[in-house]
């Protein structure tokens, strides 16, 4: 099986470490993992914001990096979600979407794809596990609140209970947004910190030590807020904590 | 969107937020306890759609069946037709004051600003209605539109207009004296105004959802009433209103039914009744391929309950009358221009859509709508600036891993230089800090493959 691995640009600049640990752990269960260099990012800020119609030649690149690999796996719920979601429409008209049906998020690709009942890593700490929005609602690595399907699941949580000496536990209100929305947080910065400071607490009331997701953006935007205050909580995408220890 | 106001008190944003929130638990609770809820939402989708879609003929059918049943039917093909039909029923009445139920349409068509005009006085009977309108203030919700107003503003607004006992606020109290206020306008009244929450094809019935029974209240009074609806109220027959009447109060306040559901087919013996169909643009978003599913709405305010930026934000930030998810999609089909600006106020997190009975996919317009924004010359500068930026930068992978090798050094600038208040990341934030080396770079120089 080959697995193109997508490093989305802020995971890129701000935490490869989260890159690194994806690697590790792909290869660890014996994957042919490859990062193909030209790669940027998926277009969403600039969606977001209004310019979709700017992302057309990022999307055909994507396409093109990513041609010939049976899965595109990122670390990054919300980055995967657009690619799998916005780039059809984005394409439509100058190019075949093809990684639509290819990219998955790595906690929706150890969960589903590989099957994982065992993990590398040992990891003694209470975590409290932060629902990202497009993890949840467009990826559905967990039964969004709102919705009444049965059974209901969370990815993230099956994944981080299977290592060993962790504390997995979730926050009040565990899928409520924390705030950032990518440009949002500078368009509207008074309720997205008020949402981040809120999500923040709930967080901290749940005696954890770490907060962990499968979005390292929802992540820094918490972490922005918590150094804002001298708030010491520590924050680690999920995978860094499934590969601990590789 | 004008948040930032709202947002100088801690408090109140903590008051409101819980508010909502607490509705939202309710609903989540009520949702849960119907093993069926996800099958009544589709259901519930699929009649809306195939209603909207059908909507000539089913007008058609309804007008013909409230006909036959003795019931005067208008139709206006907007607000100030709807206006006119309404004064031209009064004055042929002699009414002098009408009781009105709770009516988001009257307010979409400042009906009462026109009647005042007119000389006839509308006397709102809901009593979060009442109290807005005799504080001169609009509602900030559709639901609970007074919500937001504390009991101390209500006694002391009561003390002024209605002359309740100075200093008193007590609930109990409060909702009495309200309770003899209504009840002479009721007695007095010549007319009763009610809006629609649904409209029965088959039958040519109007149903009404109360909680206080003041529907009832103002059409068992007087002999003259007036039913105001817009004309996506349609549904086709009572085995769709029971679909709807299950997950209406559910979604709304977390409540099985609404304490009165009130069923209109007939003016009473010596009455008059009459129904207004309202179009007011809601023709023109049928023809809106991205938009037309917003008539699907049944205006339960599910939408604003679990949206965590209306409830940090309070209705009065939205320009629209109809805030939250919801409102700011009807506000850009009834006027872009005012209403571009709650564009900004959605973070995207698509909760809204999860909550809808009616699932329309109110994220996801939110989202065509700012695609919009540019070709229509109100983008904001500053965001058209980064998208583009963002634009060359990844569209040109060697300026990109150029510039993330050089990117690092960001993190020695002093914090004054990268906090200030134009920034508006810094008003919440820290700066995040730029890896040493980007994963690219480590790739290149063979440290990720060990």
């Amino acid at each position: 099986m080959k697995i193109g691995l997508f490093i989305p640009c802020y995971v890129d600049a701000l935490y490869p470490e989260v890159g690194v640990s994806t690697y590790k752990l792909l290869t660890h269960y014996g994957l042919d993992v490859d990062y193909p260099e030209k790669q940027t990012c998926c277009g969403q800020p600039q969606g977001n914001a209004g310019f979709e119609k700017l992302s057309v030649e990022l999307a055909e690149r994507f396409e093109h990096n990513f041609e010939g690999y049976d899965y595109i796996v990122a670390p990054s719920a919300s980055c995967a979600a657009y690619v799998k979601f916005f780039h059809p429409q984005i394409l439509e008209g100058h190019h075949p979407c093809t990684t639509t049906d290819r990219i998955m998020d790595v906690v929706e690709f150890l969960h589903d794809v590989l099957n994982v009942k065992q993990v590398p890593g040992k990891f003694p700490h209470k975590v409290s596990v932060h629902n990202s929005c497009h993890g949840v609602r467009e990826l559905g690595l967990s039964t969004p609140t709102e919705r009444m399907d049965y059974p209901r699941y969370n990815k993230i949580r099956d994944l981080l209970q299977l290592v060993e000496g962790i504390e997995v536990v979730e926050p009040e209100r565990p899928d409520e947004c924390c705030g950032f929305g990518g440009m949002f947080a500078i368009e509207e910065p008074e309720v997205s910190t008020r949402m981040g400071r809120d999500k923040l607490r709930r967080h901290e009331e749940t005696g954890a030590e770490y907060v962990t997701g499968a979005d390292s953006s929802c992540l820094m935007h918490l972490q922005g807020i918590a150094r804002k205050v001298g708030d010491k909580m520590k924050f680690i995408h999920a995978v860094q904590i499934l590969a601990y220890g590789l | 969107m004008a948040a930032r106001q709202f947002n100088e008190d801690a408090d109140r944003v903590a008051h409101h937020d819980n508010t909502f929130w607490s509705v939202r638990q309710k609903r989540d609770r009520m949702a849960g306890a119907l093993p069926e809820w996800e099958e009544l939402r589709n259901a519930a989708d699929r009649i809306k759609r195939h209603t909207v879609t059908h909507l000539a003929d089913y007008l058609e059918h309804f007008e013909n069946n409230a006909t036959k049943n003795g019931v005067h039917v208008h139709w206006a093909k907007d607000a100030d037709e709807y206006n006119a039909i309404v004064l031209d029923i009064l004055r042929s009445h002699n009414v002098k004051k009408v009781v009105k139920s709770k009516s988001m349409l009257t307010e979409e068509c400042h009906l009462n600003e026109h009647l005042m005009a007119a000389g006839i006085d509308p006397v709102e009977t809901d009593l979060g209605e009442r109290i807005l309108q005799l504080m001169k203030l609009a509602p900030s919700h559709i639901v609970m539109p007074a919500i937001h107003i504390t009991k101390e503003q209500v006694g002391k607004c009561f003390e002024e207009k209605i002359g309740s006992e100075p200093g008193n606020c007590d609930p109990t109290y409060l909702t009495h004296q309200a309770r003899l206020h209504l009840r002479d306008n009721f007695m007095t009244a010549e007319c009763g105004m009610t809006g629609a929450n649904f409209g029965i094809a088959a039958t040519g019935d109007v149903v009404v959802c109360t909680n206080e029974g003041n529907a009832d209240m103002s059409t068992s009074i007087p002999k003259l009433h007036i039913v105001s609806m817009g004309i996506e109220k349609l549904i086709p027959d009572y085995e769709a209103m029971g679909v709807f009447q299950r997950l209406l109060a559910r979604c709304g306040t977390g409540q099985e039914t609404t304490v009165y559901t009130s069923h209109f087919r007939k003016p009473r013996p010596g009455g008059e009744m009459h129904i207004v169909l309202v179009d007011n643009g809601r023709s023109e978003i049928l023809a809106n391929e991205e938009h037309w599913q917003t008539l699907k709405c049944m205006r339960c305010g599910a939408c604003m309950n679990t949206c965590p930026v209306y409830r940090r934000s309070g209705g009065y930030s939205y320009t629209y009358f109809i805030p939250g998810p919801i409102g700011v999609n009807l506000g850009m089909l009834k006027d872009k221009d005012m209403n571009y600006h709650n564009l900004s106020a959605c973070s995207l997190c698509c909760s809204c859509d999860n909550v809808c009975p009616v699932k329309v996919d109110l994220s996801h317009q939110i989202y065509r709508w700012r695609q919009q924004l540019d070709a229509w010359h109100h983008a904001d500068a500053m965001k058209k600036m980064m998208s583009k930026g963002m634009g060359f930068l990844f569209n040109h992978p060697s300026v990109y891993t150029g510039t993330l090798r050089m990117a690092p050094l960001v993190n020695a600038l002093p914090s004054f230089m990268t906090d200030f208040r134009l920034n508006a990341w810094s008003i919440g934030h820290t700066m995040p800090q730029f890896a040493k080396k980007s994963f690219h770079q480590l790739w290149k120089e063979g440290k990720v493959k060990k």
